[in-house]
């Protein structure tokens, strides 16, 4: 597919909202949403997402669209995929219809992970988005367990005894995998075709379906409005992002960089890793660069390349 | 048959599109008795196993909202877990039916009847009804669903835990309800996808109070509503649905006024006193919410009241004393004394409630009176 062609698809997630200039979840939203050509009923989270795009009495969304808590989201689309069975079963409904559940990091990682644990055990037919900006970001940059290693939030912030968050991100993609669903996939903002291609994918198979997004927050992660796609390829760059599939438990690579860039290239830009950069906290940047090769190694040996 | 089954019964003649279901004492065989339905396919419905209440509710406000007609059904920690999303199936207007086979809250953990789990959610805007028996589980059901769909508005069942869920009683099941809900065609719903709409939007200051005062006073309009709905199901079971019912009141000097299954055993009592030629009656809530002030008032107004609670409200007036208490403002020549009962499933017994209505001759007003209790 060209961008000509992504271009000319139905805008379902339509301007006027009011997230912030260079927020990530625009373009993750649109490019999702343009993976089928079927109607798709959307089910959101507490967030950034929700707050920016649902203010009454306007809304950005063209499709059928729910928001009731921030831990909920796939337990509410549980009951719109359950309601579309009903109406099936009783002749009420002649279309098919895809449903798509997103959610940030505190709404996924934290808050909903019960929920979301549930809905994909349950095998209900629908896709889970994950917009992960790495932090509580709608009520302003605090630690949620997405947070990377060394980023400084308003929950734990770098201080005289501490350096910011002091613990690695759980791999949420990894736990998705444990459920041993369909589909699961890691993409990013810059990566317009790879997440176009994976919501394609994602959609044209019937079940749980989990796509996890990098979404750089401008804001919080404080860089300049206008890096954001150059952000979110530097995490691709330097491995810290790694784009993959596992499709019926077969892990694929989707993207290896020719050169692997230092960690540093990606932490450098954003004001939260600043303090890094002091040469007595030096040695943090090299710990993840560490947890960074490391986690790379493990992901190359899942996906059989060497 | 036992409450928790009347209530799945009445479910399965409904045969709503969509069930979530998780367990706990002592509602747990409304829901197991539901999924028997399904398993042997007596009714058509999509049953949701949830992960928890929370998971419960909220699937069941995404399958109102999608269009779906949707129950579940809760006890005590798990009605309590739901809070959150109570408010949110009211304030979205969903017309959701939910069974309460009621259950002292935590802690110490408790898992038999008294009304802290119902009463504490009373001012979450769900339409609540009050049932004395598995009879009246049965047939409020129906009534709530009518009464839910016209007014936009979840209902919430009580019945009490053990007492009446697990307790055997003969119920008369009336097949010609089968008809009684009808079909439930919203006007806006997700699912109708050539008409899309935002369910669930932000609203700030200059909205959000508008809604609520909305909210307000759809709620107030379900009582004539409930009337209405209740006039038609007396067409077919040639039972009253009353805001209450008055039991020997007409006469009565000295009355209690409780709920559910306490209610039953007042009557006893109250029968009892009057071959003793004793003027005593009862007044028996069945809407609580919302609250029928003028029509109570009126009923009671001029006697000496003994109201019956059976949870706490700590540091104040308990639930249904404190309306009461309300009701009867302004009203002359009125004793009114609260009683708290039953927590955590203590029995109540004939001989206490004998000697309430003793208790309220001497019109000796104490803040709140307990029964049953060590001090």
């Amino acid at each position: 597919m060209n961008i000509k062609e992504l271009g000319h698809r139905e805008k379902r997630f339509v301007s006027g909202h009011r997230s912030c200039a260079g927020c990530g979840f625009p373009t993750i939203v649109r490019n999702v949403l343009a993976g089928t050509k079927e109607p798709v009923v959307v089910s959101c989270a507490t967030g950034c997402l929700e707050v920016t795009s649902t203010i009454y009495p306007f809304t950005s969304w063209k499709v059928p669209f729910i928001h009731s808590a921030f831990e909920n989201t796939s337990a509410t689309i549980s009951g719109v995929e359950a309601t579309f069975k009903a109406f099936k079963k009783r002749g009420k409904l002649k279309e098919n219809v895809k449903f798509v559940a997103f959610g940030g990091d505190g709404g996924t990682y934290d808050i909903g992970l019960q929920s979301l644990s549930g809905a994909l055990e349950r095998g209900h037919d629908f896709l889970y988005v994950l917009y992960d900006n790495e932090g509580y970001m709608n009520t302003g940059n605090q630690r949620s367990s997405a947070t990377p290693y060394g980023a400084d939030t308003t929950t734990e912030p770098e201080g005289k005894l501490h350096h910011g968050k002091e613990e690695f991100r759980k791999d949420i993609t990894k736990i998705a995998v444990a459920h041993n669903i369909p589909y699961i996939a890691q993409t990013a903002c810059h990566a317009w075709n790879d997440t176009v291609m994976k919501a394609e994918k994602a959609f044209s198979i019937k079940g749980p379906k989990f796509i996890n997004v990098l979404s750089p927050c401008t804001l919080n992660w404080k860089i300049d409005t206008s890096i954001t796609v150059e952000i979110s390829r530097l995490a691709t760059e330097t491995c810290f992002w790694p784009l993959y599939e596992v499709e019926n438990g077969k892990y694929k690579l989707n993207y290896r960089p020719k050169v692997k860039l230092p960690i540093e290239e990606f932490l450098r830009p954003q004001g939260r890793f600043k303090h890094l950069f002091k040469p007595e906290n030096l040695h943090i940047i090299k710990k993840i660069q560490e947890n960074v090769d490391s986690e790379w190694k493990k992901l190359l040996k899942l996906c059989g390349e060497s | 048959m036992t409450g928790a089954e009347a209530a799945a019964e009445a479910m399965k003649q409904i045969d709503p599109d969509v069930v979530a279901v998780y367990p706990i004492t002592p509602q747990t065989p409304i829901v197991e008795t539901f999924a028997q339905f399904v398993a042997d396919g007596e009714v058509k419905t999509e049953l949701i196993r949830v992960e928890s209440e929370h998971s419960a509710m909220s699937a069941v406000v995404g399958a109102s909202t999608a269009g779906a007609r949707a129950m579940t059904a809760s006890s005590s920690a798990g009605l309590a877990l739901m809070w959150e999303i109570l408010g949110i199936a009211s304030g979205h207007r969903l017309p959701i039916v939910m069974h309460i086979a009621n259950r002292a809250l935590s802690g110490p953990i408790n898992i038999h009847c008294d009304h802290s789990d119902s009463m504490g959610c009373r001012d979450h805007g769900w339409i609540q009804i009050y049932s004395e028996n598995a009879q009246e589980v049965y047939e409020n059901t129906f009534l709530a669903v009518r009464l839910a769909e016209k007014v936009l508005l979840p209902v919430m069942i009580m019945q009490d835990g053990f007492i009446t869920s697990h307790a055997v009683q003969k119920v008369k099941l009336y097949p010609e309800l089968n008809k009684f809900a009808g079909e439930y065609k919203p006007e806006y719903y997700l699912l109708n996808i050539k008409k899309p709409f935002t369910a669930g939007p932000l609203e700030l200051t200059d909205y959000y109070f508008e809604s609520k005062y909305q909210q307000a006073q759809a709620i107030l309009k379900a009582k004539e509503e409930y009337l209405k709905i209740g006039k038609e199901l007396e067409k077919i079971t040639g039972n009253k649905y009353d805001l209450f019912e008055e039991y020997k009141l007409k006469d009565a000097e000295r009355v209690i006024v409780t709920s559910n299954s306490t209610a039953g055993a007042t009557k006893d009592v109250v029968d009892l006193l009057r071959k003793n030629g004793e003027k005593v009656g009862l007044l028996k809530i069945k809407l609580f919410r919302p609250f029928p002030y003028e029509e109570i008032a009126k009923a009671l107004e001029g006697r000496k009241i003994a109201v019956l609670d059976r949870s706490e409200s700590f540091g104040a007036y308990p639930p249904l004393y404190g309306e009461i208490r309300s009701a009867l403002f302004n009203k002359n020549k009125t004793f009114i004394q609260s009683y708290v009962f039953g927590l955590g499933g203590r029995e109540i017994f004939n001989k206490d409630i004998e000697a309430v209505f003793n208790d309220l001759k001497s019109e000796k007003q104490e803040f709140v009176k307990y029964i049953g209790v060590r001090t």
